[in-house]
């Protein structure tokens, strides 16, 4: 009965008028804020471990990101994580913190399905995405590079 | 020969099916709302003293199966069909809950529509003499909804305006051809609505069609006015679908204004709990309808409710697959009338 009044063009058309947006600005601010907090620290690690453990530059680099990869995993062991990615979204989501988060959140939350199929096929359920279109892209990349160079 | 049936999707009972007794049981957030005092059961621990989400709600169905049954005075063995379902993969909540009732079973799929679904058959088989006492359940949980719907519970992903919070709880209604109680006297059997919606995260919107169109058949079919009601009350359309819902009616000459509301939009403070749009799932009007709603008709705050649970008949592999949002709505009519 209410279909004869309304077509799904016009209903969406509806929608986009009625229905509430995401607040962008206040979105990109946390964002921003907690992704540039995430960045700074790892960036005062990074400078901590070459001063007081005289690592080289790169070897500081490993072990930083490594710090922030254990950081990020208890963090969301903890259930911390996403209470702070409930409000930072793509801040807390795209530094490397954020990559231990996608791993670790379905390894916990598929453990009771066995280790083979629960955490051994669940665990890169969310990370498997971008591993595979990351190492697609680092090979386009790296073609690319290839051939400008020559 | 057809006697009990009305316009195009309605039946009225010649022998109203009596609510002989409720039970709802929820989880620690829902029992920190506005509603929980009408609660049966506030549990303190969403795995309610099980190993894992789903064996939790499955534990769920079956204490509010039980607790509904002792309310009624009668034993498991007197029941003779218990008709339910729940939001997960081949219903294995509402599934084992009843492997341990050993009551004659009929699992039901209405998505979040179970509540009104499984109250109309049950309805059916009372007024069709085929029973005297039948029990219809639901139940949902946000762990295990959130893990098959969506993303792990630690992954830190935002929630949309729009995006609703599954209840956690389970409800369940002991229908009998005798005794005392509020009756159904009506139900309006919704068709699957479809208005090409493909956002998850917004049900409300995908929903509100299917509940706006069954209620406005079922005004047609009974020559009722919203005004004959003291609420109409859908499932789980939250604070956005409800207001869509309301406009849509409007559009087509009901004013539902004044007596409308949604359990989805009732169950939390949206505010204060961060719950966004509101509760959803089907122990959403579940546990709305078994704790609240029946303690208003009881004490006659309210003499005639029309509930009418919606549903999203969509899944993650229809929706990854680009499909849209199929949605359908049941209204059951419940009055305090007194039968002899």
């Amino acid at each position: 009965m209410i279909k004869k009044v309304e077509s799904n063009k016009k209903y969406e058309e509806y929608l986009k008028k009625t229905q509430p947006k995401p607040n962008y600005f206040k979105n990109c601010l946390w964002a921003f804020i907690v992704g540039g907090l995430i960045c700074t620290f790892a960036q005062i690690v990074h400078d901590l471990f070459e001063k007081y453990l005289n690592m080289e530059h790169v070897e500081a680099t490993s072990a930083t990101v490594m710090t922030m990869i254990f950081i990020g995993a208890t963090l969301t062991g903890l259930g911390v994580y996403d209470k702070i990615g409930k409000r930072a979204g793509a801040g807390s989501i795209i530094p490397i913190t954020g990559f231990a988060n996608a791993i670790v959140a379905p390894a916990m939350e598929f453990k009771r399905e066995g280790i083979i199929f629960g955490v051994g096929a669940k665990m890169f359920i969310l990370a498997g995405p971008i591993l595979v279109h990351g190492i697609l892209a680092s090979v386009i990349v790296g073609f690319i590079h290839y051939f400008l160079k020559r | 020969m057809r006697t009990k049936k009305m316009g195009n999707q309605t039946i009225k009972f010649k022998n109203p099916p009596i609510i002989l007794s409720t039970a709802s049981i929820v989880g620690a957030k829902e029992g920190e709302g506005p509603l929980a005092k009408y609660f049966d059961k506030i549990i303190e621990d969403d795995l309610y003293g099980e190993e894992s989400w789903e064996k939790a709600e499955s534990k769920l169905v079956e204490d509010a199966v039980r607790l509904a049954v002792t309310r009624g005075e009668l034993q498991l063995a007197d029941i003779e069909y218990m008709l339910g379902g729940d939001l997960l993969n081949q219903l294995i909540a509402t599934s084992f809950a009843a492997s341990k009732l050993q009551i004659p079973f009929f699992g039901l799929y209405g998505a979040c529509s179970t509540m009104t679904e499984s109250l109309s058959l049950a309805s059916i088989i009372i007024d069709g003499e085929f029973a005297n006492k039948v029990i219809a359940t639901t139940s949902s949980h946000f762990a295990t909804a959130e893990r098959q719907f969506r993303f792990p519970l630690e992954h830190g992903n935002q929630r949309a305006p729009t995006a609703q919070w599954t209840v956690t709880g389970a409800g369940a209604v002991l229908l009998s051809s005798t005794g005392e109680g509020p009756v159904i006297t009506h139900i309006t059997t919704g068709k699957v609505i479809d208005f090409g919606v493909v956002d998850a995260n917004n049900m409300g919107a995908a929903m509100a069609p299917a509940a706006a169109d069954t209620i406005a058949t079922h005004l047609k079919d009974t020559g009722f006015k919203p005004n004959d009601y003291d609420l109409i009350i859908t499932g789980d359309l939250g604070k956005y679908g409800k207001e869509i819902a309301i406009d849509l009616l409007r559009k087509e000459g009901h004013k539902v204004k004044n007596v409308f509301s949604d359990c989805g939009n009732e169950i939390f403070d949206h505010e204060k709990q961060d719950t966004h749009a509101g509760g959803s799932g089907c122990g959403c009007s579940a546990v709305v309808f078994c704790g609240y709603l029946i303690d208003q008709l009881k004490n006659k705050k309210l003499n005639k409710i029309l509930l009418v649970s919606t549903g999203a008949l969509f899944s993650p592999t229809s929706s990854q697959q680009g499909g849209s949002i199929p949605s359908i709505a049941h209204a059951v009519t419940i009055e305090n009338v007194s039968i002899k």
